[in-house]
């Protein structure tokens, strides 16, 4: 037996160890008694709700799936990338600050014309200047200069604010493209914000 | 005299919020926001002290086509029993046949006892300035029969463990724009949104006993005394979730598995908080 192979069991034994059991309840239970805690909600916000598969196993297995189950989400949420047509991923740095400072949109006290934002602070790390930042997530900091700029990071860091499962199965991240949270030309943007060298998040 | 008091909070509120990075810049944010939380929360300028008085005056007036009080409603303890009833809600109730949270029994009670007509009472669920909650109100003088007391969270009887587990899911349940569930949040030690500190809610101990511990809670940055029925409806809106019914069981479920984190937490309530 190769040392490779044996590597490669002990991660499988592990990763199987430390998987989640599902919860043991009843889900079409649950199910109805989140269907009537929400009953007031118009149809497109009941849509919203109404778990995919990849929230339902997430959800089941408290985002720690066995690995057969983080492979078929991963192979999944990576089909459903949507890459701008024109090949460009980065947009306006300038905009991508806008939108990792704002935080409103979606919300049910928004308004329709209630500007949109990813809320990246919330969770990360990014300007040096900014002290205001969530710990929800990695930092962020000096993102593109690490990456030493490559445009093949560009497009896997546009792909993971597009979907961050397509990375990572069950992470915490909101899937803001696939969501359609946020437009092309937003994620666009955000990418710029991580990459451009002129961004304070690589200052 | 309230207004007065909810608008000093206010300007500290907005005091805080402004001078917020500052502090973090010169000094431990966590350490200055846990002395303005000592600033705040003395029970003698705790303006939800208001609202204890008004709920006992609510609880002691005869209303509905009965017009008799609420004096003989059964919180779990016995009719007309207070004292201590909020330490043990939500819980299974037989007349109901259903896990009730003190907010569910209480609307229970006016439409039963008093047979009140309770659309007034339901749109006035969450007070704002100039419009008060009777159930605010209410809540925050029955929880204060309860202040001094532990949570004894209630799940021995089957359809309370059903609730749990109920709750269990759902705090686990991601969905919406956001793909957010509670865990999101308060599932790991340490973390926090922004500056803000969040509670680790997904184990029980004396963070979730804290937690607990100070709901119903006057909210200096609204003005209001709140209700964890306030409470896990605006977490629900930050979770880009739509907005859950009202007493929904739903949000009562979410109670019970918080409880049960909280077990033997110390309630101090009305609190006052941020």
């Amino acid at each position: 037996m190769k040392l490779r192979h044996v590597i490669a069991a002990c991660v499988l034994l592990s990763g199987a160890a430390t998987a989640q059991q599902p919860a043991k309840v009843d889900q079409t239970l649950v199910a109805r008694v989140i269907a009537d805690t929400f009953k007031g909600a118009s149809d497109e916000w009941k849509k919203r709700i109404t778990p995919d598969e990849t929230q339902a196993v997430c959800s089941i297995y408290r985002n720690n799936p066995p690995q057969a189950e983080l492979a078929k989400i991963q192979e999944r949420e990576k089909a459903s990338v949507v890459f701008p047509a024109d090949g460009k991923v980065l947009g306006d740095w300038k905009n991508g600050e806008k939108l990792a400072q704002r935080g409103t949109g979606g919300q049910f006290s928004d308004k329709p014309d209630t500007p949109i934002g990813g809320n990246c602070y919330a969770c990360h790390q990014m300007d040096k200047k900014e002290l205001s930042y969530g710990t929800l997530g990695p930092s962020l900091q000096e993102y593109g200069r690490i990456r030493k700029f490559a445009a093949d990071d560009t497009k896997a860091a546009y792909a993971k604010i597009y979907n961050a499962q397509s990375a990572q199965p069950c992470s915490n991240m909101p899937r803001f493209g696939h969501n359609k949270f946020l437009s092309e030309q937003d994620m666009k943007d955000l990418t710029a914000y991580l990459f451009d060298p002129e961004s304070p998040v690589n200052k | 005299m309230g207004r007065l008091a909810a608008a000093c909070g206010a300007t500290i509120g907005a005091v805080l919020i402004l001078c917020g990075p500052i502090w973090a810049q010169t000094t431990d944010a966590e350490k200055e926001i846990e002395k303005y939380r000592e600033m705040i929360s003395d029970p003698m300028s705790n303006p939800a002290f208001l609202n204890v008085d008004r709920g006992e005056t609510l609880w002691k007036t005869s209303r509905g086509a009965k017009n008799v009080t609420l004096e003989t409603c059964d919180l779990g303890e016995g009719a007309g029993k207070i004292e201590g009833a909020y330490a043990k809600l939500p819980r299974y109730f037989k007349d109901a046949d259903k896990v009730m949270d003190l907010e569910q029994r209480l609307l229970w009670c006016m439409q039963k006892i008093q047979e009140l007509d309770t659309k007034d009472v339901i749109a006035r669920r969450f007070s704002s300035p100039g419009k008060a909650s009777d159930m605010e109100d209410l809540v925050a003088y029955i929880a204060n029969k309860s202040s001094g007391m532990k949570i004894q969270a209630q799940i021995s009887q089957p359809k309370e463990q059903e609730t749990f587990a109920i709750g269990e899911a759902m705090f686990y349940q991601r969905g919406g724009q956001w793909d957010f569930s509670c865990a999101t949040c308060h599932g790991e030690d340490g973390k926090r949104i922004r500056l803000q500190g969040l509670p680790n809610l997904s184990k029980p101990g004396k963070t979730a006993q804290e937690t607990m511990g100070s709901w119903p809670t006057y909210r200096v940055s609204q003005s209001q005394m709140r209700t964890m029925q306030h409470r896990l409806w605006d977490c629900y809106r930050q979770m880009r979730w739509p907005q859950p019914d009202y007493l929904a069981d739903g949000i009562t479920a979410l109670q019970v598995y918080l409880n049960k984190q909280a077990d033997g937490g110390e309630l101090t309530v009305p609190s006052i908080k941020r």
